[in-house]
């Protein structure tokens, strides 16, 4: 009977063309506009490494106490440390992989006369950062710890970078000058970049990763500051040494804790850390620490900020509204046809009958709206060009999981908004409709 | 085939109550042709519409082909109605959006026939209402006599146990009038029961027995059978 019952929605909805477009059209438009602030937002809110999100933990400690916080979050913590519980988390070794680090950056001579000198972001890191985010390699391998300990000048350069300097080539064992020293390519990374930058969201969200990754006790070596956010809560001592011993926060720490236990482990061993460095006097607040993992972090960032959020509700408070209209429409639709209703029930139609004849026509209407509202969302992404930043943009596409999701969306939005008209059209009185023949 | 005995239908409303039939009795047996009259507001379209299962009654009892109709629920109602019942209405209701072959589908649709069954059966009705030629019409391009034919042809192909005909000829001139009375005496030949509600006493007379109709009650009934030409059913009140 499906076949039957959807040949006969497209007979009725070709019998009143005006009525049936503006069905179609208010279902489109509501979903348009939810689609198009949906893509946006599941791109600012997707998962950035899904298989592994709930094992990677950022850490956070309280090392300035109560009084002195900046952050907005509510919890008086800040979202990097510093040096010194840097160095002791690494040294610890308490979870099954950590790294410390930071943004700096170079000045970069390229070999190449023609190409000319330029700035380039670089990310100090230790060796697990790779392992612990499955960073892929085009060429070559990650530095090892032994590069750690011996503050090896070696890099791992982005595959843009290979691409810009060595035209896509095999660039392992080749040398790039960064602020006059002479940095060995040990790897170069395949395409690779996690949106949002979850590693580190201090700066912007949606930043491309670094070009260049370098030993994260090189990069201490030759003092290379900070090109993130560095944040102090009272003035250090001058020079290198004075940033290395002060409280300012500008490290970010992870560490990879693979199952339930390791993370309750992990938190009691970071505790009694912060125990510990109360006790010695270094903090005079109570231990206070904290652990998120990715997704956690990701909000507590507020990576998909409020004003993203209302914008989702509030479209989809017009799709509602978009939908009571097709609802009404609808209504006035079936209505109309209550005298061939009446003569279906009179000729064996049951209530059930009328109801599956109906439903599956609201269904139809649904889909003919979806399939508008995908091309609307569309034109709503770019639309949205000249309001989004570049890398936000490069995640804004429909996908077949969002063109998808708004065809489930359409159709089942107008089949509950055809529930109440399709079930006042099973309740025609067939005997009514007859006599007002 | 169709027995009403002490029936009542009554409309409510807060501040009154209106009879449309009261102690109403009636017993049509298969093969008959009963003609049921009465002046406009009598009750007829009322009747009809309960012995077809379109409307609850509200009081007495009903049979229909021995089933006592009365606590059905709606699935039921609606089967016994498909499987046993064919209308014939003034007004035709044809559904403009399909056509001849289309319409007459409809019901078989809801009988669950197979496509070669359906197929079948609105070949049989269709030739047998001399519309063959025109099964790919649609309602709007036939003239109210074909329409009437198109409606009975529906009516007939679930070969139901009793065809009830509200105003068969009324919205048609006297030349389709008669050729559609034809026809439907021809199917009583053949064995049909029909019960044809009217209020032209001309078409009244070709039936085989006719029960008139006041304030919802039978007031009169034409005692003695009248002859139709092959008729084979006999008349019971």
């Amino acid at each position: 009977m499906f076949k039957y019952y959807f040949s006969l929605a497209l007979r009725s909805l070709r019998r009143n063309v005006v009525l049936t477009m503006l069905m179609i059209a208010a279902i489109g438009v509501g979903i348009g506009a939810s689609m198009t602030t949906l893509t946006v937002f599941r791109a600012m809110d997707a998962d950035p490494i899904p298989h592994k999100s709930g094992q990677l933990y950022a850490v956070q400690i309280d090392n300035w106490g109560p009084a002195d916080h900046s952050m907005d979050t509510g919890d008086k913590l800040e979202d990097q440390i510093d040096y010194v519980d840097a160095m002791a988390l690494m040294h610890a070794h308490a979870g099954a992989r950590q790294i410390a680090a930071y943004l700096t950056g170079f000045a970069l001579t390229p070999a190449n006369p023609e190409l000319k000198p330029f700035k380039v972001d670089a990310r100090a890191t230790f060796t697990d950062f790779f392992s612990m985010f499955e960073v892929p390699f085009e060429y070559g391998a990650p530095w090892g710890s032994g590069d750690d300990d011996a503050r090896a000048p070696v890099i791992v350069i982005t595959h843009e970078l290979n691409d810009k300097l060595f035209g896509g080539a095999n660039s392992v064992g080749r040398t790039i000058n960064l602020d006059n020293e002479d940095y060995r390519i040990i790897g170069v990374m395949a395409p690779w970049n996690p949106m949002p930058r979850f590693y580190d969201l201090t700066s912007s969200d949606f930043e491309k990763t670094a070009p260049v990754f370098l030993p994260f006790t090189r990069a201490i070596d030759r003092h290379l500051l900070s090109w993130g956010n560095t944040s102090c809560s009272k003035a250090s001592e001058e020079g290198w040494e004075g940033l290395l011993n002060s409280n300012c926060v500008w490290i970010q720490f992870w560490a990879e804790l693979p199952s339930a236990a390791a993370v309750e482990e992990y938190r009691r061993w970071l505790k009694n850390y912060a125990e510990e460095q109360r006790l010695s006097g270094r903090f005079q607040w109570p231990a206070y620490t904290k652990l998120h993992d990715v997704r956690a972090w990701l909000t507590y960032e507020h990576v998909v900020s409020d004003e993203t959020r209302i914008l989702v509700l509030v479209s989809f408070s017009f799709l509602l509204v978009c939908v009571l209209n097709a609802m009404g429409l609808m209504l006035a639709k079936f209505m109309g046809r209550s005298a061939d209703i009446g003569v279906r029930r009179a000729l064996g139609a049951n209530k059930r009958a009328i109801l599956a004849q109906c439903l599956i026509e609201a269904g139809v209407v649904g889909l003919a709206g979806g399939l508008l509202g995908v091309v609307l969302t569309v034109l709503g992404l770019l639309g949205l060009r000249s309001v989004l930043s570049e890398q936000i943009l490069e995640l804004t596409h429909l996908d077949p999981s969002g063109v998808c999701i708004a065809l489930a969306l359409a159709i089942a939005a107008t089949m509950i908004a055809g529930l109440y008209p399709t079930w006042r059209a099973a309740q025609v009185v067939p005997a009514w409709q007859l006599k007002a023949q | 085939m169709l027995k009403m005995t002490h029936l009542s239908k009554v409309y409510r409303t807060e501040v009154v109550e209106t009879y449309a039939l009261r102690d109403f009795s009636i017993h049509v047996r298969e093969g008959e042709f009963v003609a049921v009259t009465g002046p406009s507001g009598s009750g007829k379209t009322t009747f009809l519409t309960i012995a077809g299962l379109l409307e609850e009654f509200s009081g007495g009892a009903y049979q229909l082909d021995g089933v006592d109709v009365q606590g059905l629920n709606d699935n039921a109602r609606s089967r016994l109605r498909n499987e046993k019942i064919g209308f014939i209405f003034q007004a035709f209701n044809l559904i403009p959006d399909l056509s001849v072959a289309e319409n007459i589908e409809v019901p078989l649709r809801y009988r669950g026939f197979s496509a070669a069954e359906r197929r079948r059966r609105i070949q049989q009705s269709i030739e047998r209402v001399g519309l063959a030629a025109r099964q790919r019409h649609y309602p709007a391009e036939l003239s109210g006599g074909q329409q009437q034919r198109a409606a009975i042809a529906r009516a007939l192909a679930g070969t139901p146990r009793l065809l009830l005909a509200d105003e068969p000829t009324g919205n048609l001139d006297t030349q389709m009038a008669r050729g559609v009375l034809e026809l439907l005496e021809e199917l009583h030949r053949d064995g049909a029961t029909i019960v044809m509600v009217t209020h032209d006493p001309e078409l009244a007379v070709r039936a085989q027995r006719e029960v008139h109709i006041v304030d919802g009650q039978v007031v009169d009934v034409a005692t003695e059978p009248r002859l139709v030409s092959g008729a084979r059913g006999r008349m019971q009140l």
